[in-house]
């Protein structure tokens, strides 16, 4: 197990500097005028033209620009956004509330379609069972630009249940709403596959073995076959956390969170390499260690699989 | 490895992450709800540095914390507010500043003449590459202050070190007299100084000579009826408080939250919610439904935004005026205005913004009204071109009427008209300077101060900052040039309006559109106003009861 991990670590590495190279490039590649972009519609004079291509190094090659960015990051300096802020402070301003927006989607999520999951498994066929097929399908088709508003609209503003947007600072209930729309987007994949899985396992021979032994039903249900069927359940929802993050572009836009998404979006648009980089450099590493987590998850799940 | 409960597991994870996500936020709800403050919604400002502030958001900030030199009338002319007086020699060179005595920055420093002349030199030194450095062109000393690259930018040379780190123009008479001296005459110096980029700065902001001290942005002390409360929280809020013994005019607030949103939409759903105060601009979406929300809360005043298509006059196809001339009368204006815009932006129908003096109503004359029999005549005899496009940038929410155009374009005039989208205005500039044919160009412009020279240069000039489409004509710029050297502010509108009457003749442009300042604010709040710059007078605003 031990030796596991440390190969996988070694992988992550590798891994980290091929992603931030590729963003890194395309980045390069996407830039156009970055300081015009920064300044908007504004005649940019050239003294200052000067002044901020040398504070940026604008002016050299590509790969002279990304080696001073990788040489910053292994003395831990994120460098210097085109805003003239220092990079890491932005993260750290921005990653919490965005982390916490996240936990708060997924616990919602994977409580909420576990739960519905497994009871529309066993009352397979019936009114339940069909009305929440109904409902992923709606939740399949609508995509988030179109839910975040509405939910807005409806819970925000028209019947005042959820205060209309979140700041920084923001209360477990400021980031409720915002969190449930999250959510949305994940539950219906996640209740499917909870559902199929639990139908599956219903009907394999442990479950009749487990039956004919005398066990009750809840036991069987929710010790035998919920462990089983979590397999896969447990694979998505650890993928589920990179369509949050993307999802969180879109929420945060519209209940005015200052988390990642935002930061992301705003320097793509202000074609901000290191900025963008630095955040992308994080969601690489979160994803490689939720990748790790959740291999190391099946281990505790099924006793048959071992790491060596 | 987990051993044989993966359930409790499972169950310490979830109560883990909703401990992280719950307790996190410390859940500070703002206290002073009852209080006699105001929340007013902004967008990130870039910058706080005044001369590095050329964006409203900013402005609007330091115009709590700072108290300008001069401030503007309601006919728009300067009057001294930081000053005592500011008196020009004869020939408009030569102009002494007497500030006010006993006013102090926040943090309890006098204000002398060093303040300014310190925070003007650190502006103009090319190499601290502030935005507004270009405000600062006009003082004697300026040129020496700029390094040019020597094989351009993409070459390997760095660009050498200025001559010199201080404007000559500036000269220290005592703590409460500076001399300002102009390389060329200007009679409209006072207005120009009204602007952010003139604010002072305290000597705490220096680390040592011309250096800014790490971190001042960020908690920047000013002169002004309001200092900073706490830091500036990025993407979230600044929050300013009143300073006890201010010597200037007293706002009637106590404070006032500058809330950041990064969309308007969700700033509108929090002024109607009525967590937000003033919200400063209402969103296009949202003004259909605007009146109904907020009924007579919903606001309009004028402002000095100005929208226009500039004619690329070096190409072939646009070079005769009588093209330009068809174009610009085979558009609708008034449709455009109330059908896409509902009416929160006017017709223009001049080459100056209605707001500063001198400006005359439909200078534009015939060229401006919409006639499509006369357009088709002209259009035919000047042989046209066949299919025109209008390029634009796509990020800046011009497509609507961008096609409404030319949809008015393509029925007037009978030929085809498309739009030409560029994803960023960077595009399109890069464009333009290769002087690639990319068609007519969607352009604006915002004044800094209110004066017709603020148009009249940066746009149609020949070497002007915006005069992207190369307009140039000889006679103009010596005309803009008369103007600015004239000897009373009179005069020099004068020969600004003869420079404009050229402009009629010529077309370099079509005018479009002159924005307003479309606002609302909450049941809290009363006297809200807003000036051209888009700012909200904090002077005048008042919390209801």
């Amino acid at each position: 197990m031990f030796r596991y991990i440390v190969r996988r670590l070694l992988q992550m590495v590798l891994t980290f500097f091929g992603a931030t190279f590729l963003v890194y490039a395309l980045m390069f590649a996407n830039q156009t005028d970055p300081i015009q972009a920064l300044v908007g519609e504004r005649p940019v004079s050239e003294s200052q033209r000067i002044a901020l291509t040398e504070r940026y190094h604008l002016d050299e090659s590509f790969f002279m620009q990304y080696w001073y960015y990788i040489k910053g990051v292994l003395t831990g300096d994120f460098g210097t956004s085109l805003t003239g802020r220092k990079i890491a402070d932005m993260m750290a301003d921005a990653w919490p509330v965005t982390i916490r927006l996240a936990l708060i989607a997924i616990v919602i999520a994977a409580v909420f379609s576990i739960t519905v999951g497994v009871y529309s498994a066993i009352k397979r066929g019936g009114i339940f069972d069909n009305s929440t097929l109904i409902l992923t399908l709606v939740l399949l088709a609508m995509p988030i630009v179109v839910i975040a508003p509405i939910a807005q609209l409806v819970f925000g503003i028209e019947l005042g249940w959820f205060p209309p947007t979140a700041t920084r600072d923001a209360t477990f209930w400021q980031l409720l709403l915002p969190a449930i729309v999250l959510a949305c987007i994940v539950i219906a994949p996640e209740m499917r596959v909870t559902r199929t899985s639990v139908v599956e396992n219903l009907r394999a021979d442990y479950v009749r073995t487990a039956r004919a032994k005398g066990l009750t039903r809840i036991r069987v249900i929710w010790v035998h076959v919920l462990r089983n069927s979590l397999i896969p359940v447990a694979t998505l929802i650890g993928v589920d956390l990179g369509t949050l993050l993307s999802g969180a572009i879109v929420t945060e836009h519209v209940f005015n969170i200052p988390g990642v998404g935002f930061n992301l979006a705003r320097a793509i648009r202000t074609e901000d390499g290191p900025l963008v980089v630095g955040f992308v450099s994080i969601l690489v590493i979160l994803f490689l260690f939720i990748n790790l987590l959740v291999d190391l998850l099946y281990a505790a799940l099924d006793p048959r699989i071992r790491y060596e | 490895m987990f051993g044989k409960s993966p359930w409790k597991m499972a169950v310490g994870a979830t109560a883990i992450a909703l401990l992280a996500a719950g307790c996190g936020g410390g859940g500070s709800e703002d206290s002073d709800a009852a209080s006699n403050t105001v929340v007013i919604g902004i967008g990130e400002p870039q910058h706080l540095i005044p001369s590095n502030t050329t964006e409203t958001e900013g402005a609007a900030v330091l115009a709590a914390l700072f108290y300008p030199l001069v401030d503007f009338d309601a006919q728009n002319n300067a009057v001294p507010v930081a000053a005592e007086s500011i008196t020009p020699d004869a020939k408009n060179t030569v102009w002494t500043i007497k500030l006010k005595p006993g006013f102090t920055f926040s943090n309890g420093e006098p204000v002398t003449s060093d303040n300014y002349i310190n925070a003007w030199n650190y502006g103009a030194y090319g190499p601290n590459g502030q935005g507004g450095s270009y405000f600062f062109e006009r003082i004697k000393g300026f040129a020496d202050m700029q390094s040019k690259d020597p094989d351009g930018e993409e070459g390997p040379q760095k660009a050498p070190e200025p001559k010199a780190k201080k404007l000559t123009g500036l000269e220290k008479v005592d703590d409460t007299t500076f001399k300002v001296t102009l390389s060329a005459p200007f009679a409209g110096w006072a207005s120009v100084m009204g602007y952010t980029s003139f604010y002072p700065l305290p000597k705490a902001a220096f680390s040592s000579d011309g250096v800014i001290a790490d971190g001042f942005e960020d908690a920047i002390i000013g002169n002004g009826p309001f200092k900073m409360k706490g830091k500036w929280e990025h993407d979230s809020q600044i929050v300013v408080e009143k300073v006890a013994d201010f010597k200037g005019t007293v706002p009637k607030i106590d404070g006032i939250t500058w809330k950041i949103y990064q969309d308007q939409q969700a700033e509108y759903a929090d002024l109607v919610a009525g967590n937000v105060d003033v919200q400063t601009v209402i969103p296009t979406e949202a003004l259909a439904k605007a009146s109904a929300d907020l009924g007579d809360r919903f606001k309009k005043s004028p402002n000095s935004g100005f929208g226009f298509v500039g004619f690329p006059t070096f190409q072939k196809e646009f070079s005769d005026v009588r093209v330009r001339k068809a174009i610009s009368m085979a558009i609708n204006r008034e449709e455009i205005s109330s059908q896409i815009f509902l009416g929160s932006r006017s017709p223009a129908t001049s080459f100056v913004s209605p707001v500063v003096a001198g400006y005359r109503a439909n200078s534009c004359g015939d060229n401006c009204v919409y006639n499509p029999t006369e357009a088709k005549k002209l259009y035919t005899e000047a042989n046209g071109p066949k299919e025109i496009k209008i390029t634009y940038n796509v990020d800046g929410g011009h497509k609507a009427w961008i096609d409404a155009t030319c949809n008015q374009i393509k029925a007037s005039l009978g030929v085809n008209c498309v739009g030409g989208e560029e994803p960023k205005f960077a595009d399109l500039l890069t464009k333009v300077e290769k002087k690639q044919p990319v068609g007519l160009i969607r352009l604006g412009w915002v004044m800094d101060y209110p004066l017709m020279e603020n148009y009249l240069g940066p746009l149609y000039s020949t070497d002007g900052s915006s005069n992207y489409y190369g307009y140039s004509n000889t006679t103009f710029d010596n005309l803009v040039k008369a103007g600015s050297e004239a000897a009373t502010p009179q005069d020099a509108i004068k020969k600004w309006q003869q420079a404009e009457d050229i402009l009629a003749k010529d077309m370099p442009v079509v005018p479009i559109y002159t924005q307003q300042n479309v606002y609302g604010y909450s049941e809290k709040v009363t006297n809200v106003n807003m000036d051209l710059f888009r700012k909200v007078d904090l002077y005048k605003i008042e919390v209801v009861g």
